[in-house]
């Protein structure tokens, strides 16, 4: 009985449990520790949480490696486990004005106030495998360190926070003032969907999105499915105070967007203005936040005959974690209803 | 469980305080918090109240990925009680390794009895059949459902399928079934046939064989519809008119299975899995409901099939 061979029962699941678990620690390496994932796999953690909806880096840390270095099964994880605990109140909105930045960069002007600040990034380095790391991984860190102090001795250190790109636009009046405040604001962990969707729930479903996913509708928009021509206004990661009721409780680091789209007017009088999407996640995850910005503009659209500009093909499709567990759902048994399938085929076939 | 042990020791601070009021595996009785349990409950009554009317919910994440039977998942955990005996099966069968895992994660989180005997549990977790023992009066099966909309063959858009709900304006649907009839001399629908609950809905009945849908009509067990990736919880409350969808001239015909037996107990009242001999032109056909294929051999010869009792005290209800 060949296909029956399926059946495998408890004992199987346990042997395919432990065979994993025995892969998380390493046969001839040494076993990856938390804080090395979370200093040297930051950009991996952050994804992470992004994308499990809970900014907890050691949680996030151990769920990469448990994963064996998934991104999205580690997300997953992290999700799950974030269903067990209840939502014990919301923060105060946060501010980014208030951001202790590490990084902040306008595409849309040569200087801005409070100046370009390229921070650590790989956006100018040239795209080498550096296998002197290969050869001598100590000297290279000791070089390294070197360099860090060299930086520290002769830099300045940063400003508290910096002013907003797009309020010196709001200020000239070239940008549309922000959508008014909805009355009441969605939470997409404890409500379903309903489309079409306020824009809070947009951008709470966007936050947890799955990069890929979000990249690839963005770019469909980008290469001309839907074009908005948008211009990064401001990008800025760092981190950024929480607060209960006034009361700060601590800080996070998030990557936020602001991409400056093509004009509109309100009323046929009016004088024409730029509009914006916006775009922010949790850690540093700059693919996300720019996707996530032109989607929140082009889901703005009036007409929707592109994807990217449709909110339900946007929102439905993009979570990583949904996805990730219908695909791979195929692999269950479903011999029950080939058979069903299997007897139509049968029986039309006779019968022609 | 191991895994969850895992999770344990990474615990910090406040959470441990948290979970330490809990059971000793770290998570709340039967997994979700209480507050989703709450909610759960409250659109499975609204299901019941409106019979085959997809309601939405939050549907949380799980420890199971989506896909894999969350939404039938959510369902049971939200009404399982620590008297509850559970069943759960796939395809028909309770040692396929998802059932048994789904099994195992029921009972890992709440203690409660399980069996494979049809007649003896209280709830049942199935995907993709309905159990060929008649289910009784007190009895609650629950349905993992992919793709709660009927509809989403004729229209994608969600925003349109829940107007033509709303207005009953299902003129699509006959349409497409007219023109299967058309194409091909009849309605191709293998599984997933679509039906019309209490002369109002049409409902998706999850994938369930054509054999599986004249069951549904006027069951007298409770029969819930869990779809958690879609976030929709649907419900046939017992004794409700089920009708699948036909024209007058071209009635509903289930599977044929006109002169096929079951090779173990030659049942042919039953939904048969059709095993393929290395003979390319033979096959073999078994019952798909593995427990009523168990106790027909049993009552004919007097052996008792091997039953799946376990109690787990991993933890204690609030």
């Amino acid at each position: 009985m060949a296909y029956v061979a399926v059946r495998g029962g408890e004992k199987a699941i346990l042997n395919a449990e432990e065979l994993l678990s025995s892969k998380t620690f390493g046969h001839q390496s040494r076993p990856l520790e938390a804080d090395q994932i979370l200093e040297q796999f930051s950009l991996g953690v952050d994804r992470v949480m992004g994308e499990g909806g809970l900014y907890w880096p050691k949680a996030a840390a151990y769920a990469l490696k448990q994963a064996l270095g998934d991104p999205l099964e580690a997300a997953f994880l992290v999700r799950a486990f974030r269903s067990s605990i209840p939502r014990q109140g919301y923060t105060d909105p946060i501010d980014t004005r208030k951001m202790r930045v590490q990084r902040r960069i306008s595409a849309a002007f040569k200087d801005v106030p409070g100046g370009q600040i390229l921070g650590a990034t790989p956006d100018y380095g040239l795209r080498f495998i550096r296998f002197d790391l290969f050869e001598d991984l100590d000297r290279a860190r000791i070089q390294a360190k070197k360099a860090l102090q060299g930086l520290v001795d002769s830099g300045t250190p940063l400003p508290e926070s910096f002013p907003k790109v797009v309020d010196i636009l709001r200020e000239r009046g070239l940008l549309a003032s922000p959508l008014s405040k909805e009355q009441s604001l969605c939470d997409v962990t404890l409500e379903t969907l309903s489309l079409p969707a306020n824009r809070s729930a947009r951008l709470q479903c966007l936050a947890r999105a799955e990069t890929g996913g979000l990249l690839a509708l963005a770019y469909s928009s980008m290469r001309g499915y839907g074009q908005i021509h948008p211009a990064v206004g401001e990008l800025r990661v760092g981190e950024v105070p929480l607060c209960i009721d006034g009361r700060p409780i601590g800080w996070i680091r998030v990557t936020e967007c602001e991409v400056i789209s093509r004009m509109e007017k309100a009323k046929e009088q009016d004088k024409p203005f730029f509009t914006m999407g916006y775009g922010l996640c949790f850690g540093q995850n700059e693919v996300k936040a720019i996707s996530m910005a032109v989607l929140d503009r082009i889901m703005q659209s009036d007409v929707a005959p592109h994807p990217a500009q449709d909110q339900e093909f946007v929102l439905l499709h993009t979570d990583g974690i949904e996805a990730m567990g219908f695909c791979l759902h195929y692999k269950l048994p479903h011999y029950v209803t080939f058979q069903a399938d299997l007897n139509q085929l049968r029986e039309i076939r006779c019968e022609q | 469980m191991r895994a969850i042990a895992n999770i344990n020791s990474i615990k910090e601070g406040g959470l441990r305080r948290y979970l330490s009021d809990k059971n000793q595996i770290g998570y709340n009785f039967a997994y979700l918090n209480e507050s989703i349990k709450r909610e759960i409950r409250r659109k499975i009554l609204k299901a019941i109240a409106i019979p085959g009317h997809q309601v939405p919910y939050s549907s949380p994440e799980i420890p199971i990925a989506r896909g894999w039977g969350t939404g039938g998942l959510q369902v049971t955990l939200a009404i399982v009680g620590p008297q509850d005996v559970l069943k759960v099966i796939d395809q028909g069968c309770d040692d396929s390794v998802n059932a048994v895992n789904l099994r195992r994660f029921i009972s890992m989180t709440t203690g409660c009895e399980t069996t494979t005997h049809t007649r003896e549990a209280t709830l049942i977790q199935t995907r993709h059949r309905v159990p060929d023992t008649p289910l009784q009066e007190g009895q609650i099966l629950v349905f993992q459902v992919p793709i709660p909309e009927p509809l989403r063959e004729v229209e994608p858009k969600e925003e349109l399928t829940c107007r033509m709900h709303a207005e009953g304006d299902y003129g699509l649907m006959w349409v497409k079934l007219y023109e299967e009839i058309v194409r091909w001399g009849r309605v191709t629908v293998g599984a997933r046939y679509p039906v019309l609950v209490n002369g109002r809905y049409i409902m998706d009945p999850s994938p369930i064989p054509r054999w599986d849908v004249p069951k549904l009509n006027q069951s007298p067990a409770l029969l819930l519809f869990g779809a958690g990736r879609e976030k929709r919880i649907y419900a046939i409350p017992p004794h409700t008119e089920v009708d699948p969808l036909a024209f007058e001239d071209m009635p509903f015909c289930v599977e044929n299975q006109a002169g096929k037996a079951c090779r173990l107990c030659g049942s042919r009242e039953s939904f048969l899995d059709e095993i393929p001999d290395e003979d390319a032109f033979a096959s073999r056909w078994v019952c798909s409901d593995t427990d009523y294929c168990f106790e027909r051999r049993s009552n004919s010869s007097a052996v008792r099939s091997p039953v799946l009792v376990k109690r787990k005290e991993l933890c204690k209800p609030d």
